[in-house]
This record gives structure tokens, sequence and C-alpha cells, in this order.
């Protein structure tokens, strides 16, 4: 096991170390390539917004490094949405921003599909934030979960699609979890999500690609 | 079916949690980590750090607790008290904190809220209200400073005039704390919440008066708030998580198991 958190300088990367290291296994957390493509399996993490951390991604010197892992990579959250071609999610100050005026920001284009700004609805509030629960299928990262309960904030996601493996509801539905190949992201905090996403980590652990 | 929220709060003062009456008195409760892990435990849904002296003496304070807390819970929690600008934020984010919560900093100089929203996204940006129902002019005015009584202040600002305000500037999250009802255990402010959840676009989290399984229930009936925070009903022992989770489950409320 040789597991490498990819340091991309924007992400909260402690309690997705803290995750791992609950599972017994300690993560190297890191932004050198040679480390990267020497990974067992690469996590890449990601909090605030899509082009603050493609720019940092950019500035790491990493996006074709990531682009050509053939380990597994898992994106958690904003760094699921990077692992798609394109987000919407371009602007500073997304809240204030609207979909209409914002443009689109190139992702690493590794999970087909783009992410999308949730549309308000029902009166419901925006960001999604809370514990959904979510619709798994048989992909081996939900291997032994059953209509599991994750911890979901985001107020973009991904468009039900052909590399949707798990999907949750709230105003639409949309991807609870994309992968594509040795591929996979999931939209909600594995590492915040109790034990249901402890298992997620943990079955991540033991897919081999 | 996104699920209500069940929040401890944990009032912390010089690294341990407390608890007062009306924001006074603070008496020790315990140690912050066996706290927090038990209420992960038990099936909290988030928990909430408030550390109550740090905006009114206005001094840095000793944070390395958010490390040691977000070491051990698999449950997401939010920091509060003393943040003054995005260095500071960065810090606590960087000890594993999920998002950070604002209340007296974001009165003096609102731009905070932009800056942290800027730097950080909407999702890791909590504003705090402290809100108190003036019984001569009925009208609900915003305080400051509340987690010292010397330093206490009432501000200009009606709170639904600041609620407007901090979502302009991109909070991603209110917790409204109604003061007349803080540590009374006589029910949340069910009027006050029901009427700022109408023009409340983002997650409204209800904060002072929980004493009873009933409050819960009403205050996810009436006002329909995102959740419910509460702090000694917990700390005390009077109202066990597991037993209220079913019984909101039981009043068909949406509750995670």
């Amino acid at each position: 096991m040789n597991l490498v958190i990819v340091n991309t300088r924007v992400a909260n990367l402690a309690s997705v170390d803290f995750a791992f290291r609950r599972l017994g296994v300690t993560p190297i957390i890191s932004a050198d390539s040679d480390v990267i493509k020497a990974a067992s399996h690469v996590v890449l993490p990601g909090v605030g917004t899509a082009s603050a951390a493609m720019r940092s991604l950019e500035s790491l010197g990493l996006v074709s490094v990531l682009r050509e892992l053939t380990q597994p990579v898992l994106g958690i959250c904003l760094g699921m949405q990077m692992l798609t071609e394109r987000s919407a999610e371009a602007g500073a100050g997304s809240a204030v921003a609207t979909s209409e005026t914002a443009g689109s920001v190139n992702c690493l284009g590794v999970i087909p599909g783009g992410i999308e700004r949730m549309q308000a609805a029902d009166g419901k509030p925006l960001p999604h934030m809370g514990w959904n629960r979510t619709e798994v299928s048989d992909h081996p990262l939900f291997e032994g979960l059953k209509q599991p309960w994750f911890y979901f904030v985001h107020s973009f996601a991904a468009p039900i699609s052909e590399q949707t493996i798990a999907s949750c509801e709230y105003t639409q539905e949309f991807s609870a979890a994309i992968a594509h190949n040795n591929f996979m992201g999931v939209q909600f905090h594995p590492e915040r999500s109790g034990a249901d996403g402890a298992r997620v980590l943990k079955n991540f652990l033991e897919i081999k690609c | 079916m996104l699920a209500k929220r069940i929040i401890p709060c944990l009032d912390v003062r010089d690294g341990q949690v407390v608890k007062g009456v009306q924001f006074r008195n603070h008496e020790i409760v315990g140690d912050i980590v066996p706290l927090a892990t038990r209420y992960a435990e038990e099936g909290a849904d988030e928990l909430v750090f408030y550390d109550i002296t740090a905006s009114a003496d206005n001094r840095v304070v000793d944070k390395s607790w958010v490390s040691r807390v977000a070491e051990v819970i698999n449950i997401p929690f939010a920091v509060a008290g003393g943040i003054q600008n995005v260095e500071q934020a960065r810090e606590i984010l960087a000890m594993g904190a999920d998002k950070i919560s604002v209340n007296s900093l974001a009165l003096r100089r609102p731009e905070l809220i932009n800056e942290l929203v800027d730097e950080f996204g909407q999702q890791c940006v909590v504003i705090g209200i402290d809100s108190f129902f003036n019984a001569d002019t009925g009208r609900y005015e915003v305080y400051k400073f509340t987690g010292d009584e010397s330093r206490t202040e009432k501000t200009t600002w009606e709170t639904a005039d600041w609620v407007n305000e901090v979502i302009a500037r991109g909070a991603g999250e209110i917790v409204l704390n109604c003061m007349n009802q803080d540590g009374v255990r006589q029910g949340y402010d069910i009027a006050q919440l029901a009427s700022i959840r109408q023009h409340c676009s983002v997650p409204l989290i209800a904060s002072g008066g929980a004493g009873a399984e009933q409050h819960f229930i009403d205050v996810f009936q009436q006002a329909n708030v995102d959740g419910a925070l509460a702090a000694s009903v917990f700390h005390k022992g009077i109202i066990p998580i597991p037993t209220l989770k079913a019984t909101l489950r039981n009043e068909n409320i949406a509750i995670r198991p």
C-alpha cells in the first residue's frame, strides 16, 4: 500500500489524511510528480473553486501527471469535479456569480462530462449541505453498502450520465459518484461520512487497476 | 432525502467545554475530545465548537484542539470564535475543520465574509447571528461580542436585514441564535425562525432554547430549519441523541439513522 494524497495547496488535507489513518494506512501527502506516479493509489481532494484548484495544479505542473495515471485515483468533492472535462464554476466568489455570466473552466478531462451549477427548486436552500441518502451501484467502491448516508457540501454537481456509479437527489437528481477506467470521483465527503464513508475509503484501497 | 441535522454545540473556553445560562455564569462541562467523540458515536450529524472567549478578548487563542478533534471524529464540524482574517481561517481549516463560523467580527467588518468566501468557497463559511427580541420595540436586534457579558453590544442591525446582507456577501449557512431563549430550555423561537426562513436561501440552523424532544419536532415542522443546534440538553444527558432521532423519525422527519 502506497497511498498518496495530492497536495493541491487549496484543499483541506487534514481530514482526508486522518480518515485514512483511522483505517490504519498512513498516506503520503505530496505534490511531487515522481511520488504521485509511484503511488499504488492516488487521492485528489478539493475544497474551494474549480478555477482556483486548476490554477494550482497548473502551477504545480501536475496536470499531465494526473491525466496519465493508470493506478486507482479517487477525487473527493471538488477533486471529483476536477476529474471531469469542465466546470461551470469559473469565478471566485461563486455565491454571487451566476451561471449565465460565468464562463467555464477546463478540468483534467479523465472522466467524460462536465459540472453544472445546481438549480434552486422547491424553495430548498443551496448549497446542498448535510447528510443525504444515496443510491449506489455495484461498483466496487460501494461494496457492502446499501442506501448509505453520506455528507455533502456543494453547489455544483455532475448530472446523471453513463459515468454515474451512485446517485442522489436534492432539487434535482445528480451524480453522487462517477467513474471512468481507473478514475473515480465522489461528490460527498467520505472522510466525514461516518462508518459508511469509511467503508468507501476502505473499498477504494482494495481496488486494483 | 436530505436529513435534518442534529448539532450539539460545544462552547469552548481555554480548551475546555463550558456552558452558561443566557451567555453568563459559565461552568465547565468537560474535555473537548472525549465529548466530541461521544457525540459522533451517538449519531450527532455535525458539531459546532464556539471559542466563546476569543472575540470578546480580542486575543489569539490556542486552536491545537481543532486538530485533535479532526483526528478522531468522522463527522463534519465547524469552528467559531475570533476568526479575524483569511490567514486565521486557513489555519483552522488546515487543522481539519470543515467550516469556519464568524459572528461579531463580520459585524465589525462585513467584507470579511466576502474575503472568506472568495478564498475558501461558500460551503466553508457559516455566519452566526445573535438575535435578541426587544419586547419594547417588537423588533429583533443583532448583538455582538455576546461571549463576554461586559462587552456585549447591540448593533444597529435588525436581524432580517443582517441575514439578507450576509447572504448577499456569500455566506453558505446561517446559525440563528435566539438570545432570549438561550440556555433556558423553553423551546426554540419558532416565530422568529419561521420568519427568517422565508427569505433565507441558504441552510438555516436554529439555536437557543432546546429543552425537550418536542422542541426539536416543533422547530423542524413549524420553522422548516435545516438543523437544530443545542448544548445543555445533550451535555447534561437530558435528551440522549439516539432517543431524539428515533422520536423525530416517528414524526416522519427526515433523519439519518
